[in-house]
């Protein structure tokens, strides 16, 4: 079922700040992001700020502010991926799409997301590509995966 | 009242109060932060702990009432340490770059660093990396300064009713931004530089046109041109180590020729110009069923906030220019005529209490064949900068008297420099214009004092007029709802962006407590009880200009030179 902006907030009537994180929640899940309209309508909603709600979404890991990119890499820090050097890999798909986490790539084809124990932790380190998942990946074969999806964009299969 | 004892000593305490109010008024100083007087405290920065006894740890003065027979320690060894550890882990990821910072000699954190004694980089922390935002024509943010008390944040929300920043991110990313942290120059804030005044540290500074002024004063080309607002004689002198509230209004002027300014005029001249519009306008209104309640437009920060948080008021906005532009404008256009200087080549800077006067110069509609009528703001504090950089000696220098003809003022014009003055000077031309007689006391004394809310009714002939003057644009959020649920009689309204008005404007000199503020303010008023002309239609340099240049008040030369307008803008609120 899909919602519009206006359906989640009429579901909230009358609310307040404590229904802020769950509107947030609802909002991203239909629309994939946060987006400056929907945090300004928010912001009416509620009667806050939309530096407020700015800030208080950006205290959570979970919120983005930008459209999911074509495809969307979510990258495993549990502390299995952690010991077996997840981190490394982070850097280096930071490095190689030159965005943080949490952002998507300027022509908005790959999008990067820091997820918590993503439960495959026999695997670690690893990362899921569309939902496709990638076992014991490293700086270096993390930069062939990335290639190839490079070539899907190019190619634009 | 009961007794409490404070190292040892007995001292009175109110039922209710924080600890930290008694022991400032027992005289017992215990460093802040994160502490604003009269705010709900935060407790976020822990610099005012102290010990008490039979409470385990140590508990923050600012945010724990006083109870009877309490007994506390305020410098034990513990509490001192703890300070000291605070400040060092500050300072553990601060840009350690004092001499090259505007808040040098000047700067809570390095007064602490000096008073607590530190002498020794015992943690060595990230140094993050941030961008400065400079992208504010009159605030520049500099994250790696900030120590993250949460003032700027307290006072743009709480006060000002604005919130155009806050607390983003987590942990070690922490800082302070706007609404999806892009540049304040597009966000919702106006301009007020109340956070400037309330940072303890360079994190939160006036974008300075320093660089350009010089340039001016050094260019044979140029005739260069300064205006003074009405509080900047009564705040100038702090900077320099005079008392609070003394008027260096003579001196000041000479500072300006040392300088090399060739024209020193008053903005309170163009204040009263203000006011035979702005009066007229009222009374104009008044007949004709025109908008009302009319609102001042003299401060640029309400301006902006009306335009973009009540654009249906706009309308109830004066669509009379602020004296700074009243004064720019008459200087490119009457002046440079009758003197014959072509005004392209003529420099106009303005001293300012305001760093929002620097965006409302800029502001598109207020320049003339694409010109802008003011060329540079400065705030007085770099005015002061300026005065020390030239190694000028306030304390040593003859008064001088300003230029003709912008130099002449009524001490209405001078009341522009405080909450309720403008419409103090509004009532008292109003009633002549209306009744053709003067106020047998021009004095309103209920629109006078730093309450945040003024309200009072005047009769002039047989009309009675609702006055509400206020200040802190968080009293104006709350005048405009009650005027907006239909529960106010009001006529004539005055806002000025900072609470107590342009004497605690977001330029003038720092550290300023509640008693300079009250003296800058006392000067004012002894300026207008002692003044042979009161009122600004009696300037007789006024009249001089309306009779050679203008014409009347609101007629077609005075519209098209003194009024403006102004257009809703859409930001992220
Ligand atoms: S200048 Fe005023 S409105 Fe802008 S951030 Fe500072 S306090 Fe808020
Ligand atoms: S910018 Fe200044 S006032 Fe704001 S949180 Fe940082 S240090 Fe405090
Ligand atoms: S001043 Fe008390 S916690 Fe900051």
């Amino acid at each position: 079922m899909n919602y519009t902006l206006d359906d989640i907030l009429q579901k909230h009537p009358h609310a307040k700040r404590d229904s802020l994180i769950p509107i947030l929640q609802e909002v991203q899940e239909q629309e994939g992001y946060l987006s400056k309209e929907a945090v300004k309508k928010i912001g009416e909603h509620l009667n806050l700020s939309t530096s407020k709600i700015y800030g208080v979404a950006t205290f959570y890991n979970q919120f983005r502010f930008e459209p999911l990119g074509k495809y969307h890499i979510q990258i495993c820090r549990g502390t299995a991926c952690h010991v077996k050097g997840s981190s490394k890999v982070l850097d280096t798909l930071q490095r190689e799409l030159k965005i943080e986490a949490g952002k998507t790539t300027k022509d908005g084809e790959i999008s990067l997301e820091v997820v918590a124990c993503m439960g495959a932790c026999g695997l670690a380190p690893v990362i899921s590509i569309n939902g496709e998942f990638f076992a014991g990946v490293t700086a270096d074969k993390v930069k062939k995966i990335l290639k190839s999806y490079r070539r899907k964009v190019t190619e634009n299969v | 009242m009961f007794t409490i004892e404070v190292n040892n000593r007995e001292v009175e305490a109110k039922p209710g109060e924080m600890i930290l109010d008694t022991l400032k008024r027992a005289g017992v100083k215990v460093p802040t932060l994160c502490h604003l007087p009269g705010l709900f405290p935060s407790g976020a920065c822990r610099m005012c702990v102290v010990e008490i006894d039979g409470i385990p740890g140590l508990t923050p003065s600012c945010a724990y009432p006083v109870r009877e027979g309490m007994k506390i320690k305020t410098h034990s060894p513990r509490a001192i340490r703890a300070r000291k550890t605070i400040v060092e882990l500050l300072l553990s990821d601060h840009p350690d770059d004092c001499l090259y910072c505007v808040r040098n000699k000047n700067c809570d954190l390095q007064d602490l660093a000096e008073e607590l004694g530190v002498r020794e980089r015992r943690y060595t922390g990230a140094k993050s990396q941030y961008n400065i935002d400079s992208s504010s024509p009159a605030i520049i943010r500099d994250p790696a300064k900030c120590i993250l008390c949460g003032k700027c944040v307290r006072v743009c929300e709480e006060i000002q009713g604005v919130s155009a920043i806050d607390f983003i991110n987590r942990g070690s990313r922490s800082q302070i931004g706007t609404a999806f942290d892009e540049g304040l120059n597009i966000s919702s804030c106006i301009k007020c530089g109340q956070c400037i005044v309330v940072c303890p540290t360079g994190a939160l500074r006036e974008k300075s046109y320093i660089k350009e002024v010089m340039n001016a004063l050094n260019d044979p080309e140029k005739f260069v041109v300064v205006q003074h607002a009405p509080s900047i004689s009564v705040t100038l002198g702090e900077e320099f180590g005079l008392k609070p509230g003394q008027d260096v209004m003579g001196i000041m002027t000479a500072a300006l020729r040392r300088l090399g300014f060739d024209r020193v005029f008053d903005t309170a001249f163009s204040a009263d110009l203000t006011i035979m519009e702005e009066a007229s306008e009222l009374v104009h209104r008044i007949q004709t069923g025109g908008p009302l309640p009319m609102m001042t437009s003299c401060s640029p920060g309400w301006i902006k906030f009306v335009e973009q948080f009540y654009p249906e008021f706009i309308p109830n906005l004066s669509t009379c220019k602020s004296p700074q532009q009243m004064m720019g404008a008459i200087i490119k256009t009457y002046y440079s005529e009758t003197q014959g200087i072509d005004p392209a080549n003529i420099f106009s800077v303005s001293i300012m209490p305001c760093t929002a006067k620097k965006f409302e110069a800029e502001r598109p509609e207020l320049a003339r064949n694409g010109m802008a009528d003011i060329d540079a703001v400065l705030t007085t504090r770099e005015l002061a900068r300026i005065i020390r950089m030239r190694g000028l000696d306030l304390n040593n220098m003859t008064p001088e008297g300003a230029d003709t003809p912008f130099g002449e003022r009524s001490s209405a014009g001078k009341l522009f420099g405080v909450s309720g003055g403008v419409m103090e000077a509004a009532v008292r031309s109003a009633h002549y214009f209306l009744t053709g007689k003067e106020l047998t006391n021009p004095k309103i004394q209920e629109l006078r004092g730093l309450d945040g809310i003024k309200e009072t009714r005047v009769k002039i002939g047989d009309l009675e007029l609702g006055l509400a003057a206020v200040s802190g644009l968080g009293n104006a959020r709350k005048l405009l709802d009650d005027i907006k649920a239909g529960k106010k009689d009001i006529q004539f309204i005055e806002v000025m962006t900072c609470p107590g008005g342009c004497i605690a404007g977001g330029g003038q000199p720092l550290s300023a407590n509640i008693e300079t503020i009250m003296a800058r303010m006392k000067m004012l008023y002894e300026i207008d009880r002692d003044a042979t002309v009161t009122e600004s239609h009696n300037n007789k340099y006024i009249k001089k200009i309306y009779k050679e240049f203008l014409g009347e008040p609101l007629k077609e030369k005075s519209h098209e030179i003194l009024h403006t307008h102004y257009h809703k803008r859409d930001v992220l609120m």
